[in-house]
């Protein structure tokens, strides 16, 4: 009797528990999480209880998120977002430098990095600003948006971190696209993009000008820049259609890949599971995206569709750069393969992003009711 | 201001998530074509990088042949040690490296110099020894340290060693590291496979001469390694062939005895086998210890090796060249003979001089020897017959005999970089010269030839192989100091043939009449007090060879500076008629051939044939102070 009293105690615990959760985004989630350990164990194994840790803290701040209604994040979005931008700033006048680059925040009991926040207060706070717009955004609203983007992705790049500059920036530049900027000024946005190109090539780091030049002709500089390069397309390449076997890439196993638990993971996921591996991932996140933006279509407001469809569509960036450097068809920026690699500050980015698109799913009907 | 309208609204956004999902689906697209290029188009070529990436080919070195005497004594071998190599260009700043490395190992200023010397000769990617021959206590200090020393590794090595250090050190030669001029030699037979693992290269002697049958074939490992270069596991394993061994011709204790009997002086000594060339023993004193080349020497210790005015590193059998004096007699005797310019019996008055041009060519003895025949000038060793002789057979005539005798040309023995010495005739000094005036051969430089002073100039060597042509009745052998060479991996030897050069169809009585004279030389003549109470019948023969030039005047040995005293020499075979061992021994500056060089002659006969060692162990001091008294 007692027995059945708490059966069914645990039981509306669970319900409540989930309740606010997504069954197919966990589902799909879930199995990413799950391949990241299986990869992680032939990667880096004494790194899984860490990963597993961060993925516990990950799934937690996704569970708190989906149930924060979208219209108290709305309120959240300027007071993160200034709060982001002062810590970019307080960054780049007393950051701590690691590896040539400011990037990270002593605050005393812990080292933070405030541009990691930035990818999800850009969307959140531009998503807002066009809510607040009630007519039809015009050309002078999308101008402020763009100077509310540039300024942290300016900040971001100067510390530098081309990575999360192009995040960021992506991230910000979806909110202007789903919020319906047109095709007109977006293509003259690209020409004029590729006219400036030649200033922009000035602008860059040498080591940043190095990767570009590399990711060309990686041969070039086979034991400096072109070394990750070449080693990751060998360990894709050398896996075949069906791969190595776990644990068993040589590439892998002998500490040819370099970053191999983080940036460049996917090259050992793909030499030990070959095409067919990379055709399971592939589907998995076109899966996960293609619920993110079923998610945002059917979005009761236009804060929450767009903050949905930026969010998914960061994901998206994730994976393709990630996937994309790592064969070799994009330069070499510092992104992670989304909920794979390891390190536990952009999984918890990117389950706030989850988080947020299960807590617009739960609330799509809410507000027209 | 125009009001939104809500459907209108959302139609437009659900377009453009239409259209971010197809950009998503286009590019998901984009990176499948990446993987179906790199997974399957160029599927083959990734994997022979990544096989080429895991499995790496390591040369195993084979163990360098052994070197033994006829006997099977070793003279040179291998062993195995730990050496301590840093590779420059991954060590950083080396002299801070070694500083450190100098906190837990000791490294002595000589391990500085010697590892400097190889830094300049060698190029900064090539991993070069900073100590050699670490104890274990030693390897397992710096591996507990090895973190704080990249670039610096401990290997396993084979090193020659020659057991006997400077003992036999001509002859045997040393491998150093290998150079550019090596690699030159290695490419041109096509080795430069067989040689990648190989660091060392024959330099000097037999280990020159003999390089590409003593280095053996290089086994290989495949192997596993990883991004850091280091092995993993082993896949495949080819084992080495060791180099063949050489079986020397030489006898080292005759060589030891040989040696010995030199004691502090310089010199050389050369015993052939006569009936096949073998070389049986060759000093060059002073030697040097060829172990010191073997880890790359110091800088000290080349220097000195090279400025010592005793220049140890010239191989004196080969490379000295050395008027033969009053050895040159026999052949001399033999060539008028050969000639028909003399009879046997055929006597001169000797009034202890001989008048030339109005030039008196003086004799050894004041007074002379009286009525002197063939047999007596030889025993007494008289010059006047000799500058009569000389005289009378005229310059060319001479040369072409000793020519014929090997004198003035390289010999062949298996050892490069032989002199060729001086063999003056008309023609050499035509070549030699240039001025027109020095160019002509005055009737006057015959006389002193006749003796062998003038510009004779002969290696020990040659003056041995002339003295074992005549033991062997006129037939020469090319002499050589490798018996045979043992393969390896069939154990066949490869005999090198006793090679006659060339029978020079002396008449016999004419042999026999020189024979008989030297016979004559030990029992009654210069060298007899050498030769008291030998248990053998030896023919021999003195000589002292003028370093410098005493016009007319008198001169006495004492009274004169080591380096400008005469040489010594001494040609000797036996037992007389049957001879199996002949010789040539030079002292510099050492005097008189009778007192200097004729008792190291006796000691190696006395060995040879009876197998008697000197009664006292020769010590270097003692023998030097019986030599010049």
């Amino acid at each position: 009797m007692n027995r059945g009293i708490g059966l069914a105690t645990l039981r509306e615990w669970w319900r409540k528990l989930v309740a606010p959760l997504d069954g197919p985004l966990m589902l799909i989630a879930g199995l990413l999480l799950l391949l990241a350990i299986g990869i992680m164990a032939s990667a880096s194994p004494e790194r899984i209880n860490a990963q597993l840790i961060n993925m516990t803290v990950a799934l937690v701040v996704m569970r708190i998120l989906a149930q924060i209604p979208p219209q108290r994040l709305m309120h959240l979005a300027v007071p993160i977002y200034v709060a982001g931008v002062l810590l970019l700033v307080a960054v780049a006048l007393f950051g701590d430098v690691s590896k040539g680059a400011r990037r990270w925040l002593n605050l005393g009991f812990m080292r933070a990095q405030p541009s990691e926040l930035m990818k999800i207060a850009m969307p959140l706070l531009l998503a807002w600003f066009f809510q607040k717009r009630e007519a039809m955004p015009r050309l002078r609203d999308y101008a402020v948006a763009a100077i509310l983007l540039l300024l942290p992705v300016g900040l971001i790049a100067r510390q530098p971190d081309l990575g999360t500059a192009i995040l960021v920036l992506a991230a910000g530049f979806y909110v202007i696209f789903f919020a319906g900027l047109s095709w007109k000024i977006m293509i003259g946005m690209a020409v004029a993009a590729v006219a400036a190109a030649p200033l922009a090539w000035n602008l860059l780091h040498d080591y940043q000008r190095h990767r570009i030049l590399t990711l060309f002709d990686p041969e070039k500089d086979p034991l400096g820049k072109g070394f990750h390069i070449i080693q990751s397309t060998i360990a894709i390449g050398s896996g075949g259609i069906f791969g190595k076997g776990w644990k068993s890439g040589t590439q892998a196993q002998l500490e040819f890949i370099p970053e191999r638990h983080t940036d460049f993971i996917f090259a050992v996921f793909s030499e030990e599971f070959g095409l067919f591996g990379n055709l399971v991932l592939l589907a998995l996140y076109a899966l996960l995206i293609g619920r993110g933006l079923m998610i945002a279509a059917n979005a009761a407001t236009l804060f929450s569709r767009l903050l949905a469809g930026a969010v998914t569509m960061i994901f998206f960036t994730y994976a393709f750069v990630n996937m994309g450097m790592v064969s070799g068809i994009l330069p070499v920026v510092g992104v992670p393969l989304p909920l794979i690699s390891y390190g536990g500050t952009a999984l918890v980015t990117l389950f706030i992003g989850i988080g947020i698109l299960m807590s617009i799913h739960g609330n799509r009907m809410l507000v027209q009711k | 201001m125009e009001f939104k309208n809500p459907q209108e609204e959302l139609g437009r956004f659900r377009s453009r998530i239409a259209v971010a999902g197809g950009f998503v689906l286009v590019c998901f697209m984009l990176l499948f074509a990446r993987f179906l290029w790199l997974q399957i188009v160029q599927h083959d070529y990734y994997q022979t990088r990544a096989e080429d990436n895991r499995i790496s080919l390591v040369p195993i070195v084979p163990n360098r042949g052994l070197i033994v005497d006829r006997n099977g004594a070793v003279l040179a071998r291998n062993y195995s040690a730990y050496t301590l190599e840093i590779t420059p260009a991954r060590a950083g700043d080396l002299e801070k490296t070694i500083d450190g490395l100098a906190t837990i190992i000791e490294i002595e200023a000589k391990d500085r110099r010697r590892f400097k010397k190889l830094m300049d000769e060698s190029k900064s990617f090539e991993t070069l020894p900073i100590r050699t021959r670490l104890s274990d206590e030693e390897v397992a200090r710096f591996i507990a340290h090895r973190y704080r020393f990249p670039g610096v590794e401990i290997k396993a090595r084979l090193f020659r060693q020659y057991p006997g250090g400077a003992f036999a050190s001509h002859i045997l030669g040393y491998i150093g590291r290998i150079t550019d001029r090596d690699l030159e030699k290695i490419e041109a037979r096509e080795e430069d496979a067989n040689y990648r693992g190989t660091d060392h290269f024959g330099k000097t002697g037999l280990e020159q001469r003999y390089e590409f049958d003593l280095h053996g074939i290089s086994g290989h490992e495949q192997v596993e390694v990883d991004a850091g270069g280091r092995a993993v596991r082993t896949l495949t394993h080819t084992p080495p062939v060791a180099g063949n061994q050489l079986t020397l011709t030489i006898d080292a204790e005759l060589q030891r005895i040989a040696e010995h009997a030199f004691g502090d002086r310089k010199g050389s000594l050369v015993a052939i086998e006569p009936a096949s060339g073998g070389i049986l023993a060759m000093v060059s004193v002073p030697n040097y210890d060829p172990n010191l080349f073997v880890d790359g020497i110091d800088s000290q210790n080349w220097r000195e090796l090279n400025e010592s005015p005793d220049k140890p590193m010239v191989n004196r059998a080969l490379n000295g060249a050395y008027p033969p004096g009053s050895t040159f007699k026999p052949f001399m005797a033999l060539a008028a003979l050969e000639l028909g310019k003399r009879r046997p019996e055929q006597a001169i008055s000797d009034p202890g001089f001989f008048n030339f041009g109005g030039h008196h060519f003086r004799d050894d003895k004041k007074g002379g020897h009286g009525m002197v025949d063939m047999y007596k000038s030889i025993v007494h060793s008289c010059d006047t017959y000799y500058y009569m002789l000389a005289n009378d057979m005229g310059i060319d005539n001479i040369a072409a005999f000793m020519g014929r005798l090997g004198l003035g040309q390289r010999t062949g023995i298996d050892i490069d970089g032989e002199s060729e010495g001086v063999l003056p005739s008309q023609e050499w000094k035509k070549k030699r010269f240039r001025k027109p005036e020095q160019q002509k051969w005055y009737a006057g430089e015959t006389i002193s030839i006749g003796i062998g002073q003038g510009y004779n100039a002969y290696t020990p060597i040659q003056l041995a192989q002339a003295t074992a042509t005549l033991a062997n009745n006129g037939v020469m052998f090319r002499p050589h100091l490798v018996k045979y060479v043992t393969d390896t991996r069939s154990g066949d030897k490869r005999l090198i043939e006793p090679e006659p050069l060339r029978n020079l169809q002396l008449k016999p009585e004419h042999v026999e009449v020189i024979r008989n004279a030297m016979i004559g030389v030990n029992k009654e003549g210069t060298g007899a007090r050498a030769f008291a109470g030998a248990e053998y019948v030896s023919a021999g023969k003195t000589g002292t060879a003028q370093v410098f030039s005493y016009k007319g005047a008198e001169h006495k040995t004492e009274s004169m500076a080591a380096h400008l005293r005469d040489h010594a020499l001494f040609i000797a075979f036996a037992p007389a008629d049957k001879p199996t061992i002949a010789l040539a021994v030079l002292v510099e500056n050492g005097g008189f051939g009778a007192q200097a060089a004729a008792p190291i002659a006796r000691q190696v006969l006395d060995y040879y044939l009876l197998g008697r060692k000197p009664k006292a162990p020769a010590l270097p001091d003692e023998a030097a102070a019986e030599g010049d008294g």
